[in-house]
């Protein structure tokens, strides 16, 4: 028995070292090989070559892979871009939610809202994407201005993912909060607190570290989530900071052009695999970061 | 009786835990500036009773109250008294220590500072008198940015009687609040008790005879009847409880024939 789990454990860390060696391997044949492109389209006869450094990788503005221009931070705001708006959704409607689930709702509203909200976490990604598009983006153009709000845009696409986040973040923050003591809901009560300054002084205080557990994962699920900003979001880079335009994210990107021909070692091929790595690299980030605010505000309450 | 005598008067109370009557007809005085203890076996309804009084069986969903429980003259009970500020003039001192998990110093002034009292010297001074009447000052002036949790069981205790007393409540009530504690802690809270007397009316719900004997002036016993609801049984000055008592039962139970 204990081999069986022992393979298990092995095999799980196994693949994650395996996906980390390949994404590094390949992303590293932008940099350190010549990449060559047609100039002109495929069918032109003339072909440009260059290298890629990764000075340029992480500061260039323009991702222009056909015209060897690869600066990837078009792609890193609009990722931020909607993950932010997503945030600005999900965190104070999830932890709201939380509260209301926790500390305020009778066990029979919980024990039904609860499930539904998880039920609202399993609804398949495209569907949000196809709402983004066909809903929250029309909704934006009539309220906002057709001039505005382009057909494509971040700002619908990261509403909607808010939305997609909001049950993680509440079903996370809800069961941080619900591990409190109900001791200290008492000491709080028992000196005069109102329901609300328990709830605001005492209880968040004391489930912060799992509330922020709750933060990071739903800031890593934005960042890597892909079939909502592949849908709505846009389908080409664009360096802007307006919300209302579009804008391909990273993900949005990689999904694009892996969906296309794209023959090993070929520019395209590599670019995305070196997107890729830095993805990898901004959510192991996030989840390091994560961990450490988890220690640091850690109250242990027994 | 002087109304000026009492600090509560229960009448005729009655605690329901949805259709479940737990306590059943309590009426009781309790005196200004004494120790009151409430005693009985497990299940009697004391800490029920005891919880009444500051309006704490509130948070229990499906609790309710019937009957009368005067606080200066006042019915606390009544649809026109607010809860939270009943318990902000009758404190509560719990089984298990419950120190929030925040440094000594917030423990204290939590109370003050949910009351709008705001200004740093203000708190610095009601942390420093509440800590030295809990006689816990010494032993942590040094150390108020630490966590409250950082302390023994009897110092958390000790905290949390020095939170509860940094509101300036007129009755302190205390469930059981040695249970968790090594005699020794459990002698610095008794004689805590005995100084906190001289300014606060302190109701105690203790499993312990020897200490409610210790401790107290006015003794309460309780015991559940064959509805399995508690009722009092006997009310007296401690004295008399445990020397002379009225009732058989009571006798039976302070010379430990059952319990």
């Amino acid at each position: 028995m204990g081999g069986i789990l022992f393979f298990c454990g092995f095999l799980s860390i196994f693949t994650t070292i395996g996906v980390v060696v390949i994404l590094g391997n390949q992303s590293l044949h932008l940099f350190n090989r010549e990449q060559c492109v047609q100039a002109g389209g495929a069918t032109a006869e003339e072909v440009f070559c260059g290298h890629a450094t990764i000075g340029e990788f992480l500061t260039g503005t323009e991702w222009v892979p056909d015209q060897l221009k690869f600066g990837v931070l078009p792609l890193v705001f609009s990722t931020a871009m909607t993950s932010l708006i997503a945030m600005f959704v999900a965190v104070p409607l999830g932890l709201g939610a939380a509260i209301y689930l926790s500390e305020y709702a009778t066990p029979s509203i919980r024990k039904t809202l609860k499930p539904i909200l998880e039920v609202l976490a399993g609804i398949p990604t495209v569907v949000y994407g196809y709402f983004a598009l066909t809903f929250m983006s029309p909704v934006l153009r009539d309220v906002l201005g057709q001039d505005t709000v382009r057909t494509f845009n971040m700002a619908s696409a990261g509403l909607v993912m808010g939305i997609m986040i909001l049950p993680l973040m509440a079903s996370m923050s809800e069961d941080a909060l619900s591990a409190v003591p109900r001791s200290l809901r008492e000491g709080s009560a028992g000196l005069g607190a109102t329901k609300l300054e328990t709830t605001i002084r005492v209880v968040v205080p004391a489930a912060i570290s799992g509330i922020i557990a709750a933060l990071i994962i739903s800031i890593s699920r934005a960042v890597g989530e892909t079939m909502i900003v592949a849908i709505a979001a846009g389908a080409s880079p664009n360096f802007t900071f307006v919300p209302f335009d579009y804008a391909e994210t990273m993900t949005g990107h990689v999904v694009r052009i892996s969906g296309g021909e794209n023959p090993y070692d070929s520019v395209g091929y590599n670019s995305i695999f070196a997107i890729a790595f830095l993805l990898f690299f901004i959510t192991l980030a996030l989840n390091i970061v994560g961990r450490y605010l988890v220690t640091r505000f850690r109250e242990v309450y027994e | 009786m002087g109304n000026s005598n009492y600090a509560l008067q229960a009448k005729n109370l009655n605690i329901y835990y949805g259709e479940f009557r737990a306590v059943t007809d309590v009426s009781m005085v309790v005196e200004r500036h004494k120790i009151t203890a409430l005693i009985g076996p497990s299940g009697c309804g004391k800490s029920t009773l005891l919880r009444s009084f500051n309006r704490m069986n509130d948070l229990v969903p499906g609790a309710r109250v019937e009957g009368e429980l005067l606080f200066q003259d006042q019915n606390l009970y009544s649809p026109f008294v607010d809860a939270v500020e009943v318990r902000r003039r009758i404190g509560m001192v719990f089984q298990k220590p419950n120190p929030f998990p925040k440094p000594i110093y917030e423990n204290v002034a939590f109370g003050p500072k949910v009351q709008g009292i705001r200004k740093k010297s203000q708190l610095d001074d009601i942390v420093e008198r509440s800590l030295r009447k809990a006689a816990l000052w010494d032993e942590v002036k040094d150390k108020l940015k630490k966590s409250g949790l950082e302390l023994s069981g009897g110092q958390q205790q000790r905290l949390c009687i020095a939170r509860a007393i940094a509101v300036e409540p007129e009755v302190l009530l205390m469930d059981e609040p040695c249970s968790a504690l090594d005699p020794i802690a459990t002698l610095r809270i008794e004689e805590l008790m005995r100084e906190l007397q001289e300014q606060y009316t302190i109701v105690i719900v203790t499993h312990n005879m020897q200490q409610a004997a210790r401790v107290s002036d006015y003794t309460a016993f309780m015991m559940v009847n064959d509805k399995r609801s508690g009722e009092l049984v006997e009310f007296d000055m401690t004295e008399k409880i445990f020397t002379n008592p009225a009732d058989t039962r009571t006798e039976d139970y302070v010379t430990g024939r059952f319990g």
